[in-house]
């Protein structure tokens, strides 16, 4: 099939403001995004950039709109996308060059919500034991790999840049329901402030784009719930 | 501008964050080329291997025996013991860390089996990994990753390391792009871990990310520092056919089988005890055998795998990454249909040497190079030998990388920075300048893309002498193609066309030292399959490779060293059947 692949393109040291740039290519119907992208830069324009790295949906580096919905490059088929296909960086986060934004910010509101198991009691010669109900509880947060694709898809982020967002929730809800974790008072404590939850207007962009699946919206309203009723043994 | 650290550690994977939490009380400073959730140990889907027995009855010197032969007896014995034995502390640490395994119904970490890891020395397959789904490479980097913001580590993200800084025989620092400014900077150090993986992109079809590309094997190389048993390159029997992409052991470990072009599960032909559970050089040439038999799916270079009589639950609930992966990738719904897999370039036994310390060794008498520190894929120890186990890289991260680290604060506390040598980045300059003045008018694509046909044609599951001269000759010219590639972006800034320019240089280096030693060794061992030498030859060959960097590609210099033996009989080399 042959396509036409339309580019914002943005270069911090030659551009004062992006554009759109078009390219013609043959394409295999079973081939990635990320094949084309990689054909564009290789072949015709050496200057494009983007992040990528396992090709497969598991790193999250290449996410970016493409036909106006965040997605993984590298999990998208060109079967799916017909002969025509428009992509930019997401909305969202500043734009470094091309199809490359800044997630610093982004990983700084992921560290503000500490995401990593807190404990006080001292460790057991073997493993802590945990049901495998209570290990189900928060199975699909842990499946999260980062990309920002939730994040940059929100309208409540796009319109303040300083709410947390749907990434670092759904992170914090990975150990606010872990049985094994201390901290989800702590957690919920942050999550309650102005910039916690209570941005989010369950408008379901952050679970369209999620490219692990995982349901980002309903995680963030188990998060309120918690909030609410001080219970984070989720019943 | 100029840094300086205690510990500089490249790479942020499972080894290189192991690494980094057993220094808290020390100046640390992570590089990584990407962001540290992007490293490739988060691909790795399987588990971790470690004689628990919350399954039922197992031994780390069961464990121990499996890797030793798994790995065709060029597994350094008392590595393999450390590798063992300390797999199951290091599993209970990561749980302590937070890593959501998948439990029993009692409530303790689940298990599975997983190719060549048996119980009683080969009697059956044992229920060994430890896993999280089919993620737990993700869920080890996530946990990783989690506990270094919780202990502050200090990261450089997106910091290509272009060089290792030595003086007089010490390690004192690396030299690193910045790719967001491309800037270049010096850091200096009391200690230096290199933990930056493998290389497998030195192939087509390959498992691996566009990360793999070799850069610490290549950068100490380039030094004078040799690479260990760089023959020994893995290819994994299951990645989805053309694209490469994995599609975990696990998938047998829970029962899924090989089926040929004629509807027939012919592993039981080959392997009558482990059947798909053999370990994977032995699956891969199966395969291969299938294929040049005419047994391949309508005539073609591929097999299927099958794992329809799980049924749908187990699929769901244990494996479904790899579902995704085959319906994405293929269009193959794998509960009603088979899935095309073929062979795929995965993981490199050989590497940079090291002691059990994770102390680079520079020579045959072992002698460490101070301050230089190597775990992970990057390393051999070597406690995979010429085939690595499924689940046991994951076991080498963690137990290796926590043994770097433990040695490096030893290391900072006993000893000063050695004085940095004299203009230390005039090379990584002369690097970069070279790459970016060029006007040769060559494309880095064109020289990639002949390096990996290349090694899919001659460097491959089988091997010979014929070819792998074939394939020294095309090196040899492409690495003075390299010096002629021209670059469209002359920018600074993010300038990606850049950083892969010089990953292609470190992957025509893996290449080299590859070819050199699997043309050398004249015996068929673990993954080195030689099809005019196809017997394991013990007396002339039960010996390392360590490969020294020449001028060009025809130039490399080759010695040997020892495997280092146990005294126990159980471990002396036999016949290796399954």
């Amino acid at each position: 099939m042959n396509v036409l692949v339309r580019i914002k393109r943005f270069d911090p040291e030659k551009d004062k403001k992006p554009y759109w740039a078009d390219y013609r290519v043959e394409a295999e119907p079973i081939e990635r995004l990320l094949d084309i992208l990689n054909i564009i830069k290789w072949t015709m324009d050496g200057s494009l950039t983007y992040r990528r790295s396992c090709a497969h949906g598991v790193c999250g580096s290449d996410a970016m709109r493409i036909n106006g919905r965040n997605r993984l490059a590298c999990k998208v088929l060109m079967r799916d996308v017909g002969d025509k296909v428009t992509i930019e960086p997401m909305l969202g986060f500043p734009v470094m060059k091309d199809l490359v934004v800044d997630m610093e910010a982004f990983f700084d509101k992921y560290k503000s919500v500490k995401p990593y198991l807190i404990t006080y009691d001292s460790e057991p010669g073997t493993e802590r034991l945990q049901s495998p109900e209570e290990r189900a509880r928060y199975d699909e947060g842990t499946k999260c790999i980062l990309c920002g694709a939730c994040t940059g898809s929100c309208p409540s982020v796009w319109g303040n840049p300083d709410w947390v967002g749907p990434a670092s929730i759904v992170n914090a809800h990975r150990f606010i329901f872990d049985s094994r974790d201390e901290g989800g008072a702590e957690r919920l404590g942050i999550l309650g402030k102005r910039d916690g939850v209570w941005r989010c207007r369950t408008i379901f962009n952050c679970t369209d784009a999620c490219p692990r699946g995982i349901p980002v919206t309903d995680l963030i309203e188990q998060v309120k719930r918690a909030i609410v009723y001080n219970d984070t043994t989720g019943n | 501008m100029y840094f300086k650290f205690d510990v500089v550690i490249v790479g942020s994977g499972g080894a290189g964050l192991m690494a980094a939490m057993q220094l808290p009380n020390a100046s640390v400073a992570v590089l990584s080329k990407v962001y540290p959730t992007r490293s490739h140990t988060g691909a790795a889907q399987g588990g971790v291997a470690a004689a628990l027995g919350n399954q039922e009855e197992d031994h780390w010197k069961w464990h121990m025996y499996d890797t030793v032969k798994g790995g065709d007896y060029l597994v350094d014995q008392p590595a393999a013991e450390i590798l063992t034995r300390e797999a199951i502390d290091a599993v209970y640490e990561l749980e302590h860390r937070g890593l959501p395994f998948n439990r029993t119904a009692d409530g303790r970490i689940d298990q599975r089996r997983f190719g060549g890891h048996t119980r009683n020395y080969g009697e059956a397959p044992v229920r060994r990994s430890c896993y999280a789904a089919d993620r737990t490479g993700h869920m080890i980097l996530q946990t990783m990753y989690q506990n270094a913001i919780k202990n502050q580590v200090r990261f450089f993200n997106e910091y290509l390391v272009l060089d290792l800084l030595l003086n007089d025989g010490q390690a004192c620092g690396v030299v690193a792009m910045e790719i967001r400014s491309g800037e270049i900077h010096t850091f200096h150090a009391k200690a230096v871990l290199f933990a930056t993986g493998g290389y497998g992109r030195a192939w087509r079809v390959t498992s691996n990310a566009f990360a793999c590309t070799g850069d610490g094997m290549a950068i100490a190389y380039r030094r004078g520092i040799p690479l260990q048993d760089m023959e020994m390159y893995q290819f994994h029997p299951t990645g989805i056919y053309k694209v490469g992409v994995l599609l975990s052991e696990a998938a047998r470990g829970e029962g899924g089988k090989l089926l040929n072009g004629k509807g027939e599960y012919f592993m039981e032909r080959y392997m009558p005890t482990l059947k798909d559970l053999a370990p994977r050089d032995i699956v891969s040439r199966c395969i291969i055998q299938e294929v040049k038999d005419g047994n391949g799916v309508d005539g073609k270079d591929y097999v299927y795998l099958d794992v329809r009589h799980l049924g749908a639950k187990v699929i769901a609930e244990k494996l479904p990454d790899i579902t995704d992966f085959a319906r994405n990738y293929l269009g193959v719904e794998p509960i009603t249909e088979p899935v095309p897999i073929q062979p795929t370039a995965h993981y490199a036994m050989g590497g940079i040497p090291t002691d059990v310390d994770a102390r680079v060794v520079i020579d045959p008498q072992w002698t460490p190079m101070p301050g230089f520190y190597a775990a992970g894929e990057v390393a051999c120890v070597s406690v995979h030998g010429a085939n690595r186990l499924g689940t046991n890289s994951l076991v080498d991260l963690i137990v290796f990388g926590r043994r770097a680290g433990k040695h490096m604060a030893k290391f900072i506390a006993e000893n000063d920075h050695a004085p940095l040598p004299d203009e230390p980045e005039a090379y990584s300059r002369e690097l970069v300048s070279n790459l970016t003045s060029s006007t040769g008018g060559e494309s880095a694509y064109r020289v990639r893309s002949a390096l990996q046909n290349e090694m899919d044609d001659k460097v491959f599951v089988e091997r010979s002498d014929q070819g792998l001269r074939h394939a020294l000759d095309t090196l040899d010219g492409l690495q003075e193609t390299f010096k002629r590639i021209q670059l469209q972006d002359k920018g600074k800034k993010f300038n990606t066309e850049l950083t892969e320019a010089i990953e292609l240089g470190f992957l025509l280096d893996c290449s080299e030292a590859t070819i050199h030693g699997a043309l050398a060794r004249t015996e068929s061992r673990g993954a080195h399959f030689r099809l005019d030498y196809q017997k394991r030859d013990d007396v002339n060959w039960l010996k390392h490779t360590l490969a020294y960097k020449g001028s060009k590609a025809h130039d490399v210099r080759l010695d040997y060293k020892d495997v280092l033996m146990v005294e126990d009989p159980i471990f002396k080399p036999k016949e290796r059947k399954y």
